[in-house]
This record gives structure tokens, C-alpha cells and sequence, in this order.
């Protein structure tokens, strides 16, 4: 592949123009199997474009974000702080832990019905779920982030005179962080899967409702920006905690 | 700097444990793997519970919490902290017990000084050799100035020579700071360069506390004995200066000569793994060089041991199993062997 790098400088992007390429032939000769056609490269990005003029998607979009985030980070940071107190202290975990091992093999949408019914069809149900979904798997890492710190590293900062919230704050927690943004990383991108499927089944508002109307209306092109929108959010929300995390252990890890 | 005084200590490991060490002295405790020798310092610590006394300066310090005993502690691993530069690594104590900026700096640079670390400030552990943690991990100990000293087997995961080397200059520092020093080790070689005087451990009991000549000579019983690896020891009847630091003496019915510059010379000995055994007679001056035969062979993992009748008596020796298959040696077999000239060790 050197020899390709040195010829065409981003050679990277060669495979997507290509199937990029493809997918325009393909559609444009109709040659893609199936009763509905597919539509071609271009008329998706020409809807797309008329989708946020017309503040459609922008408007979806927003309403998908916000429940995202605010579920999102109201979970993790339940998750981050029970994961404390279960990691730093014996009875609290040995309280806790039968009751949480209980909840967490559930789906995150298995919840669905249940809070239907208790929460009604509103903005708090698609919150809850990303709630849900983010708390176990940020709660589960930063217990193991904090149990696994060497107890040598404690004892020598209880030995250097730290008291326990120093010990906590200066050695704990910063060493349990790569644990803690492994959870976090996770669930950014898994928390957005979930919203989709939720809005999908029980909200009007958001990406996934935008999904199920143009399904309903056999509009394939915004079917595919909705899908390509959810891909983009995705991995920008992963990216951007591998970043921050990084940024954080990149010099000592 | 205090004496420390461990008055009647057990627990869960340790039984029945008095123990002196004098201010400003560098004892060695020393005994095999789970004798107890790091649950002994732990509890001096306070780091975990225990019956008994521990006194600094005859004032007991039970009550007194983990960090207001002015303890500096280096462990085993070295628990550096990984996310933290050597220099927050070294502040961390001083931080932690609020002193000044100023004052930090000026510890700071008296810790570079003294173990030549300034190079290394913005480092972080990873990227530090082994000899280079050694040392920040020491600075991050002495940096609170703490009046006693608790080292966990530091040098472990180092090769021999920075070994060596470390352990000289490790006794220096310590030495010109005074600190009533703690020094945990398995190996007798370390202990007997490091320590003023050896304890030694065993099923989480003291067996003895001494010089490490009077432990070599003067085993207390068989676990002692044991774990120094059951040196043959030889009674001198007589001993002649040949001058340049060597003496011809009769020990054990053998005429050995060996270097010593003391006065008296009563008695010697030598460690089995320290023998050299050969089926065949080995080459050069016959100095130190012995017949026998092999009465008896016991094999334990890689090692064999083995008991060579001579007409003075039995000698113990030990060598690698494949050193032992390759000599073609059996029991009833006649071999030569030599006493070392620098493995003999004098009384």
C-alpha cells in the first residue's frame, strides 16, 4: 500500500468513492434487486440538504439529542457515583450488588412497557431508557476501575499521610478513569442506538419517529439520511471520548 | 531518629515478636517467602490490626494513625504512581501533609541532590529503567523526612549488577540521613552487605537476631541452618599467614588456604552450592582441591544435593541436576571437589 500512498496523497478515501460510485451506477441502471427502487448517491444527498433547509431533520435531530444527553449524562454520572460507592466500600457493594446483578442482564428496551404505563408517552420515557442503558455498564467499570487499583498504591498514599478523599480524588479515582471512559465510550454510541429503537416504538418526535413516517411513506432516500445521521452520531459520540481519554491517560498509560 | 521496639506482637501471621533496632540502626530482616517479614513491617506501619506493642522511642504508637507515624516505606513493587511525573510522585507526601510551596521546592531539590534524579522530574514511571524507579521511589519516601525507615525487598526485580550497585549507594544514603532503617530481603548475600544485624523469620516467628557471621557460624537450630542453606562449617585447629592477605590453616581436617586479614581464625565455613564437584580431577595447583565419595543423593526440583564422604568428614554440596546427569555422578561415586578461595567465609 506504500506505493499507492505515495501516488495519490488521501488514498484513504478511494474505497468510499468507489462505493460511492457504485451505488450511483447501480441505482441510476436500476440495477439493484427488490420491488422498491433504491434511490441513487446524489438524490439522497439532494434530500438531505432539502431535509435541514426545511428544518425537518434539524428539528428531529435536536429532540434525539437532547434526550440523549440528558440521559446520557444523568446515567452515567448515577453509574460513575454508585460505582464509587460500591467500589470503595465493602457493605455498600455487598448491599447492593445482588439487587443490580438482578437488573442489569435486562435490555434497555425491555423496559419499554413498564414505563409506558408508569411514565406515559412523553419526553420522560425515551430519557429514562438512555438512563437505564447508560447507569449498568458505566456502574459495572468504575467498580472494576476502582477495585482493580493495587492496594500497594493505597497503602502508599495513606503511608504519605493522603487522607481517605485524597486518596480517593489522587489516586483512585484518576487511576480507575481508563475503566470508567470504556463504559462511557461504550454506552455514547449504544445510548443512540436505543433512542432510535424507543422513538421508533413509542415517541413521535426524534430520528427514529422521522424513520418509522418515511417508512410508512416508502421514502427510501430519508430513510437513508436518518440511518446515515445515526452512523455520524455514533461514532462521533465513541470518538469523542476516546479523545477525552486520551487526553487525560495518554501521557501515563 | 528513634529506636523502634516491637514488644510481644502477633496476629493472623506473626507469633510472639519482640524485636530492638537502635536509633539510627540498619537492621535486616530476612527469612523465606511467607515467613512474615512484610506483615512485620505492616503492622508497624499500623497498615493492619495486631496484638502487642510497637514502641518508637519506648512511647507506644498503637494509637497513633498510619500517617502520624513518620513512616517512609518503599515496597516490593515500588507502587510508584503511575499517573502522576516523577516530581508529583516525590511531592505527593508533602502535599498531602501541607507544607509550603516553598518549602516543597527546597525539599524537592535536596532529594534531587541526593539521589540524582534531577533529570528524570518530568518523566512519568513508565519511562523509567529499573535502577531510575528505584531511586524516585526512594526520593518519594524520604522526601517527608520520616524518622523510620521500611524498605520490602526494593531491589528484587533488578539485574545483579544495578543490584550491587543500588544496595552500596542505598547504604550510603541512609547512613549519612541517620534513619533507623528496616531492610527486608530473602537473600543472605544482600542482607549480610546491607545490615548492621540480621533477624531472621520463619513461619512468622523470629529465630534469631544477630551479626550475620554469628548467624552464618552460629545457626539457632535447623530452620536457621535451613534457610542459609546448611553451610558445611569446619572447627581451625591451626592457621599460618602466607602474607598479601592469605592464610594456610587446618580446619576440619583439611588444609585449606583462603584470604583473611583478621586476627584469629577459629572457624570456617562454606556453602554447599558454593562447591565445586567433578567425576574428573580438575586442572591447575592442588589448593583446595579434595577426593571423596558420593554416600548420598537427594534431588529436590532442579537440585540435587549431595553428601561426599572424605577421610575428615562428610561434606554437603549441591548442583544443578543437569551439571549432575552430565558428571555421570551417582551415589558410590568417587569425585573431586573444590573448596573456593573467594566462597570461603572466616571466624
Amino acid at each position: 500500500m506504500n506505493w499507492l500512498k505515495r501516488i495519490i496523497p488521501g488514498w484513504e478515501l478511494l474505497p468510499i468513492a468507489a462505493f460511492l460510485g457504485l451505488w450511483e451506477a447501480l441505482a441510476r441502471l436500476n440495477l439493484v434487486p427488490g420491488q422498491i427502487s433504491m434511490p441513487p448517491f446524489s438524490m439522497v444527498i439532494e434530500e438531505f440538504y432539502h431535509l435541514i433547509a426545511g428544518g425537518m431533520l434539524v428539528d428531529n435531530f435536536l429532540s434525539s439529542l437532547v434526550r440523549v444527553l440528558i440521559g446520557f449524562l444523568t446515567g452515567s454520572f448515577a453509574g460513575i457515583a454508585m460505582g464509587i460507592a460500591m467500589g470503595w466500600n465493602d457493605a455498600t457493594n455487598k448491599a447492593l450488588h445482588p439487587i443490580f446483578s438482578l437488573l442489569y442482564p435486562i435490555p434497555a428496551l425491555g423496559w419499554l412497557p413498564i414505563l409506558m404505563l408508569w411514565l406515559g408517552v412523553g419526553e420522560l420515557l425515551p430519557i429514562t431508557i438512555i438512563f437505564i442503558c447508560s447507569f449498568f455498564p458505566v456502574l459495572y467499570n468504575t467498580i472494576t476501575g476502582i477495585k482493580g487499583v493495587p492496594k500497594d498504591l493505597v497503602r502508599a498514599a495513606e503511608i504519605l499521610g493522603a487522607s481517605k478523599a485524597e486518596i480517593l480524588t489522587t489516586v483512585i479515582l484518576p487511576l480507575a478513569l481508563p475503566n470508567i471512559f470504556t463504559g462511557l465510550r461504550l454506552e455514547a454510541g449504544m445510548a443512540w442506538r436505543v433512542i432510535i429503537a424507543a422513538e421508533m416504538v413509542a415517541i413521535p418526535t426524534g430520528i427514529g419517529a422521522l424513520l418509522m413516517r418515511a417508512e410508512s411513506l416508502i421514502r427510501v432516500d430519508i430513510i437513508i439520511v436518518c440511518l446515515f445521521v445515526l452512523s455520524v452520531m455514533c461514532l462521533s459520540f465513541e470518538k469523542f471520548f476516546i479523545f477525552v481519554e486520551r487526553r487525560l491517560t495518554g501521557k501515563w498509560r | 531518629m528513634p529506636k523502634v521496639e516491637l514488644k510481644k506482637i502477633s496476629n493472623f501471621i506473626c507469633r510472639d515478636i519482640s524485636l530492638r533496632v537502635g536509633s539510627g540502626e540498619l537492621l535486616v530482616l530476612l527469612g523465606p517467602t511467607g515467613a512474615g517479614k512484610t506483615t512485620l513491617l505492616n503492622i508497624i506501619c499500623g497498615l493492619i490490626p495486631y496484638q502487642g506493642s510497637v514502641l518508637f522511642d519506648d512511647k507506644p504508637v498503637d494509637s497513633v494513625p498510619v500517617a502520624g507515624r513518620g513512616i517512609g516505606y518503599l515496597f516490593q513493587d515500588l507502587a510508584l504512581f503511575p499517573h502522576l511525573d516523577v516530581r508529583r510522585n516525590i511531592i505527593y507526601g508533602l502535599s498531602a501533609r501541607n507544607w509550603g510551596r516553598k518549602e516543597i521546592q527546597a525539599r524537592l531539590d535536596e532529594m534531587r541532590g541526593l539521589l540524582n534524579i534531577g533529570h528524570l522530574l518530568e518523566r512519568y514511571p513508565k519511562d523509567l529503567s529499573g535502577g531510575e524507579r528505584q531511586r524516585v521511589a526512594l526520593a518519594r519516601s524520604l522526601a517527608p523526612a520520616p524518622r523510620v525507615l521500611l524498605l520490602d525487598e526494593p531491589f528484587n526485580s533488578l539485574d545483579v549488577k544495578t543490584r550491587k550497585h543500588l544496595r552500596l549507594e542505598f547504604k550510603r544514603i541512609v547512613r549519612s540521613l541517620g534513619l533507623t532503617t528496616i531492610f527486608v530481603t530473602h537473600d543472605f548475600k544482600e542482607a549480610e552487605e546491607v545490615g548492621d544485624r540480621l533477624a531472621v523469620m520463619e513461619s512468622g516467628r523470629l529465630e534469631q537476631v544477630a551479626t550475620s557471621r554469628e548467624i552464618f557460624f552460629s545457626p539457632n537450630g535447623y530452620k536457621v541452618a535451613d534457610f542459609l542453606g546448611s553451610p558445611n562449617i569446619f572447627d581451625c585447629e591451626s592457621y599460618e599467614a602466607l602474607g598479601n592477605g592469605l592464610v594456610r590453616a587446618h580446619c576440619g581436617g583439611f588444609p585449606i588456604i583462603m584470604v583473611w586479614e583478621k586476627e584469629n581464625l577459629d572457624k570456617i565455613a562454606i556453602s554447599p552450592e558454593d562447591i565445586y564437584v567433578s567425576r574428573h580431577e580438575p586442572p591447575g595447583p592442588p589448593i583446595n582441591r579434595f577426593k571423596g565419595t558420593i554416600v548420598e543423593e537427594t534431588s529436590h526440583n532442579s537440585v540435587v544435593t549431595i553428601t561426599i564422604k572424605t577421610e575428615a568428614r562428610d561434606i554437603l554440596a549441591k548442583m544443578r541436576k543437569e551439571d549432575f546427569v552430565a558428571e555421570n555422578l551417582r551415589a558410590g561415586a568417587h569425585v573431586f571437589f573444590i573448596l573456593p578461595l573467594r566462597n570461603l567465609k572466616g571466624a
